[in-house]
């Protein structure tokens, strides 16, 4: 995957399956320690005590469609490769935590990337489910959730496209101003 | 800027505007679903599927764009779903942004078939009694 957000864009997918409806992404950029942390938080099916030790290895997946589910192990390859580790921890029946971790500063950590994009095309594409996306740097705190755009625009639909792209400008322009990465896509 | 200066901007601009019928109704929407499993992704899936909001939107046609999992067809992602009102679901596969302007403007708009059709219609002799 070129981009963390796309890796985002990948897990949230497995929470989508796994019917939650929470998610909320979390992102912190912190310099002092060197350290970028991402953490995607559902409440939906878990993962079986049988799989959770075997759900990053490629050739494990829920899926019927086909034998190989990369979804984690990229994840987890990417965070290694910069010098970090992903965890993942789950309760069947409450919901499932993945939490990257990379050295914000190794050369082979990929860039965030279009991450405005990809919480606008999540909450577009899956209005039922409540997104909470939270955005932390050294400069300041971003957060954005899919009930309170839902509370103040209430006339507008998710499937408007000059919206969506209002939508994301108001991300990227906040995360610019706090000095986060994925700001300029 | 804030959520209130993001709606201020909305408001002044709904003010011109005629509001647009926003219930879905599969009778005159086109339906397209873009696959959005790791291979579809890494394949350039999501800039598909902002392309068909956005030129759905630009070109006038009423349309709703969705995401669904993987559907199989790792070989050819992107892949696309299109249901045109009334008719049988095809699967694009090769879906590039050049691929995904042609579907817009022969298959949609005209009912043409393009390129890169992969058929799931199909009964082989072993899925037969």
């Amino acid at each position: 995957m070129k981009s963390l957000a796309l890796n985002i864009l990948d897990i949230v997918q497995n929470s989508v399956r796994a019917q939650a409806t929470e998610i909320s992404i979390g992102i912190a950029e912190i310099s002092r320690d060197n350290l970028l942390v991402i953490e995607i938080k559902d409440n939906g099916n878990g993962i079986p005590d049988e799989l959770i030790d075997k759900v990053t290895d490629p050739f494990v997946t829920t899926r019927s469609t086909r034998k190989i589910g990369l979804g984690l192990p990229l994840l987890k390859f990417h965070s290694e490769l910069a010098g970090g580790r992903t965890e993942i921890t789950s309760e069947p029946g409450k919901g499932t935590v993945v939490k990257a971790t990379f050295r914000l500063s190794h050369p082979d950590r990929q860039p965030l990337g279009d991450i405005a994009g990809v919480i606008t095309m999540l909450m577009a594409a899956n209005p039922a489910t409540g997104f909470e996306y939270c955005h932390v740097t050294p400069e300041g705190i971003f957060s954005l959730s899919s009930k309170e755009i839902i509370s103040n625009f209430e006339n507008e639909s998710l499937n408007d496209s000059s919206f969506l792209q209002d939508l994301k400008q108001y991300v990227i322009s906040n995360l610019e101003s706090i000095g986060a990465d994925g700001a300029v896509k | 800027m804030s959520l209130a200066d993001l709606k201020k901007k909305r408001d002044e601009l709904k003010s011109g505007l005629n509001l647009r019928v926003n219930a879905i109704d599969p009778e005159t929407h086109v339906q397209v679903k873009v696959a959005m499993a790791t291979c579809g992704i890494a394949s350039g899936a999501k800039e598909v599927m902002e392309f068909f909001i956005e030129q759905l939107d630009r070109r006038n046609i009423q349309g709703v764009v969705t995401q669904t999992g993987c559907m199989g067809y790792c070989y050819a992602e992107p892949t696309i779903e299109v249901t045109l009102p009334g008719k049988e679901p095809v699967v694009f596969g090769y879906v590039n942004l050049k691929r995904a302007d042609q579907i817009i403007e022969r298959y949609i708009k005209t009912g043409e078939l393009v390129d890169g059709i992969i058929p799931v219609n199909y009964e082989t002799i072993h899925s037969k009694e």
